[in-house]
């Protein structure tokens, strides 16, 4: 297990230097720092000062490990826009994004959960075949003008939930969250519908296909034999085998809210790292850039690494093997 | 076999009585009679031999005293009278209530049986709690005897284990522990042997016949091996095409067959055949639910058929045996 | 095992031995799946024709009347026909700029599917066929790519190059080319370890008609599903992208585009411009998936990915 452990964290750390190493390259040999960096009116002379300054002429396996030093320092370098460290702008940002996406996943759960019994235990009653209908229209519907059709029916047209912004904030943590005030949950309402639409159809389909999956099994015959009652079949014995791939896949699916973020922060004005990271490529702040795709690097494996984690700690035929 | 004992003994009620049990399965094709008109007894404490090539319907007449006969399937007719009450006509959680605890089921993989990600014991205690209103000590406490019980060696320490951490004999002897926990009337054996390696097989074998035997237990044992049988059973059932063709003490049966069909299976055992004879086979395939052959379903296969197999043959009863084939073997008849 | 079909009455002559026959029969056996099939070509026929029909050039700013801006839908114009959709800002007829927004996605969509399509095939097949360090490499990106959301990929790579309507398609290539290097690289190592390849190997056939002439259609049925489904996902992804303004330049707006420059207005309840453009984006995305989630049940594809 330990061995196993080990393993996967090296595996791990590769693919975070694989991907800096790409992202230093994109950044500075496709496009051009010196370009961005020093203003156009710049003469000669400054404009070398200024190269030299920045390491620019130096060759580019030295630049990069100076940039990776700075990286592991959590040095950035300065945004250009806010005239802060880069990571401590985005850290400052993430909690918003976190809280978005963790209460798009509660919400998903919630309805596709159920949704996605219901749907595999009749699949031919009609409510269940309108679910599925449901859910292609959940998978095919774009983000974005979800977004602005929920804010045109919800804030616009009946004024129950506002448009934008974070609303009321709360300190949890010492960390300000919406969902501490009931006027930052009114805030966080149409953001997660939008984000968690999507989501539902998944998890519903998901738990469906482990339902329709599961209930032909010899166990849950053995299980009625035996003369359990039906909810004990359901929510232990069919549940709990369902879960192992649905936990799989919603600890991915973590990873694309938080990606998906960019979407749904620009629309309500969610002041999170979505926002910020489309704000920076419009603004060009370069360091802001790099460091927000070294720390959306990192999270994503991070994450890959505690799902599998989680697999194997749901999974008992995976925990032994893997000895 | 002796008349004696058991003209003696019918005079008891038996525990279940099955009669004229038919279910059907709703195909795409329309619908199609698994088991047709299948009747027959069985008192406390024997063992039933119910025999067939897969299709024939020995499953599901199983699975259906069990009521675990679902959609697209449903019984059609008949009463499955046990202890006098039918189950056909009880409610989902009447028979939940008997299910488990007065007739319990072994099924036939034992690797598919048991839930792979709940421990033994979560399998074992639930099932007690599902019937009796103990405590969680309780019924661990007797979760642990019932797998001492069917020969698990320091239950204490594997009561906590996950299935895929035992062989395919512990697995089953742990099904098997699961059935005995309320030591039911009636077992329904499923092929409990077919998955398992011979020498295991014989230990299984062994280890119910002497739990039922203890317990005054009645069995079904449902398979398609008559060795099995032979060497197990009190009475045989044997079930072609969705009904029972024959039927009567295993001995008898054994020995003098009357069915056609009967014959012809005794013929295709291995132990039967001298040494280097060919093996018997019974030509062709057992026929499709949906697609049923007119009057006697072995008709087809049967070399002794002729047009008056064409109506449904009656059944000839003969002593307490009885079968129904319009051309029965003769007696010393070997094929 | 489709014997128990009630479609296949008795009567019917012996199968056509051709699969694609055989797929296409099933195919139209659910009429969601026709109908999505329809609209799609009949979106693609809007698309293609829809100059000829439409009363405006919404991009000869000649044909463009400040005067008419944000009118409601059904509005006279000034040149006389009806703003079916209304305007946007600029006195675009919607209308006009919704059928040149769908040349736009559409063109996008499916041009990047088609270049990852190839792309990807060529990589997955000759990975397949490789074997050894080579594959145990392609396969290591294609996991590590397809470990992170596409939307993100391509916002990385719109980052460095700009926006740009062969940026947001070379962005969509690299973006989706993992998916059908998968697909690929499965059903090539499915027909490999058949026979007739074998025997053509030993034949001394040369090694790339192998992978063209056999390979190749083998992976076919397969890989049609998969860009069915990856061109909804790109057109989603183009106007996303457009939608945030990293996408395609507002010299050539798609969709996306026309969604984004009715976001300001839609607070003060002019629904219009960004309602209509959607909702064309909406009927795509669905006709493709309705399409691709039939086809993908006719085609088991599920094994392979």
């Amino acid at each position: 297990m330990l061995a196993w452990f080990a393993r996967r964290i090296v595996q791990s750390l590769i693919v975070v230097v694989a991907m800096t190493i790409i992202v230093f390259l994109a950044v500075n040999v496709i496009g051009d720092p010196a370009a961005i960096l020093i203003s156009p009116d710049a003469n000669q002379i400054e404009r070398e000062r200024i190269i030299a300054q920045l390491g620019l002429d130096q060759p580019l396996w030295r630049q990069y490990f100076s940039f990776l030093a700075g990286a592991l320092q959590g040095n950035f370098g300065n945004s250009f826009v806010y005239g802060m460290p880069a990571l401590q702008v985005i850290l400052e940002r993430m909690p918003a994004t976190i809280e978005l996406a963790i209460g798009t996943m509660i919400v998903s759960l919630l309805f596709g959960v159920p949704l996605g019994l219901y749907t595999g235990l009749h699949p031919e009653s009609l409510p269940a075949k309108i679910a599925m209908s449901g859910s292609i229209i959940g998978f095919s519907v774009p983000v974005f003008w979800l977004g602005l059709i929920l804010i045109l029916i919800f804030s616009v047209q009946f004024g129950w939930f506002p448009a934008g912004g974070r609303g009321e904030t709360g300190q949890l943590f010492g960390i300000e969250w919406s969902f501490m005030t009931g006027n930052g949950l009114r805030h966080l309402a149409l953001p997660v519908m939008t984000l968690a639409i999507f989501k539902i159809s998944l998890v519903m389909r998901m738990v469906r296909a482990g339902v329709r999956d599961v209930l032909p099994q010899e166990y849950v015959k053995f299980a009625r034999a035996k003369g359990l009652k039906r909810p004990r079949i359901l929510y232990v014995h069919v549940l709990k085998n369902i879960m192992i791939p649905v936990v799989t896949i919603i600890g991915l699916e973590f990873g694309s809210l938080i990606a998906f973020s960019v979407v749904t922060e620009s629309i309500f004005a969610w002041p999170g790292m979505g926002k910020l990271i489309i704000d920076s490529i419009n603004m060009l702040d370069r360091p802001m850039i790099v460091a927000y795709l070294i720390i959306i690097v990192f999270l994503f494996v991070a994450i890959n690494l505690i799902v599998d984690i989680l697999y194997t700690l749901l999974d008992p035929r995976v925990r032994l093997s893997s000895f | 076999m002796t008349h004696g004992p058991i003209a003696a003994r019918s005079s008891e009620a038996p525990l279940l009585d099955v009669r004229g049990l038919t279910v059907a399965f709703r195909g795409e094709g329309g619908e199609g009679i698994a088991i047709n008109d299948v009747s027959f007894s069985l008192r406390r404490g024997r063992i039933l031999g119910l025999v067939g090539e897969s299709g024939s319907g020995k499953s599901v007449t199983g699975l259906s005293i069990m009521g675990l006969i679902e959609n697209p399937g449903r019984i059609a007719a008949g009463q499955i009278l046990f202890d006098g009450t039918d189950l056909a006509r009880l409610s989902d959680e009447e028979m939940r209530e008997w299910r488990g605890k007065r007739i319990a089921m072994i099924f036939q993989d034992p690797m598919m049986t048991l839930n792979p990600v709940l421990r033994i014991s979560t399998q074992l205690i639930e099932t007690v709690l599902a019937h009796d209103k103990v405590s969680q000590e309780e019924a661990r406490a007797r979760a642990r005897d019932a797998l001492g019980q069917v020969g698990i060696p320091r239950p204490d320490e594997r009561l906590d284990s996950y299935p895929h951490e035992f062989s395919g004999g512990m697995r089953q002897r742990v099904s098997i522990a699961i059935a005995l926990l309320h030591r039911p009337d009636l077992i329904i054996a499923d092929e409990p042997t077919t998955a398992l390696d011979v020498t295991i097989q014989a230990q299984i074998l062994s280890e119910v016949q002497r739990l039922t035997e203890r317990h005054g237990t009645a069995l079904i044992w449902v398979t398609h091996d008559l060795s099995i049988v032979c060497g197990l059973a009190d009475e045989i059932a044997v079930m072609y095409g969705g009904r029972i063709v024959e039927h009567g003490p295993v001995g008898e049966v054994i020995r003098n067959p009357r069915h056609r069909y009967t014959n012809g299976l005794l013929h295709s055992v291995p132990s039967r055949n001298g040494r280097g004879q060919r093996l018997f086979q019974i030509p062709g395939t057992a026929p499709s639910i949906f697609a049923m052959p007119q009057g006697c379903a072995f008709r087809p296969r049967c070399e002794a058929a002729d047009d008056a197999c064409r109506a449904l043959p009656s059944r000839r009863a003969d002593g307490d045996r009885w079968h129904s084939c319009a051309h029965p073997v003769q007696e010393g008849c070997v094929r | 095992m489709t014997s128990l079909d009630p479609s296949d009455s008795d009567i019917a002559p012996p199968r056509s031995r051709s699969p694609a026959r055989r797929i296409w029969r099933a195919f139209v056996g659910s009429r969601l799946a026709v109908t999505g099939l329809g609209v799609l070509l009949g979106l693609i026929l809007l698309a293609v024709f829809g100059p000829l029909v439409v009363p405006q050039d919404p991009y000869d700013l000649m044909q463009l009347d400040v005067l008419d801006g944000q009118l409601s839908p059904g509005s006279p114009s000034a040149a006389g026909y009806t703003y079916w959709l209304g305007t946007d800002d600029q006195g675009r007829d919607m209308l006009s700029g919704i059928v040149y927004g769908l040349r736009t996605s559409l063109m996008v969509g499916v041009v990047s599917a088609l270049a990852a399509a190839i792309l990807g095939t060529s990589i997955g097949i000759f990975a397949a066929y490789r074997g050894g360090r080579i594959e145990a490499l392609v396969m290591r990106v294609i996991d590590l790519q397809l470990s992170f959301p596409t939307i993100l990929i391509a916002l990385m790579i719109l980052a460095v190059l700009g926006r740009g309507v062969m940026n947001v398609v070379l962005a969509l290539v690299i973006v989706e080319w993992a998916t059908y290097a998968r697909v690929a690289r499965s059903v090539a190592m499915v027909e490999r370890r058949k026979e007739y390849i074998e025997a053509e190997e030993c034949l001394v056939i040369p090694r790339w008609r192998i992978l063209f002439q056999h390979l190749l259609p083998n992976c076919l049925p397969p890989l049609i599903v998969i860009a069915t489904v990856q061109t909804g996902r790109a057109i989603t992804l183009e106007a996303t992208l457009s939608f945030l303004g990293i996408g395609v330049p507002i010299t050539e707006p798609s969709l996306g585009l026309l969604i984004a420059n009715g976001y300001q207005y839609l607070l003060s309840g002019k629904y219009w411009i960004s309602l209509y453009p959607g909702l064309m984006l909406l009927v795509i995305i669905l006709a493709i998936n309705l399409v691709g989630d039939h086809l993908r049940d006719v085609i088991n594809v599920r094994r392979l990915q």
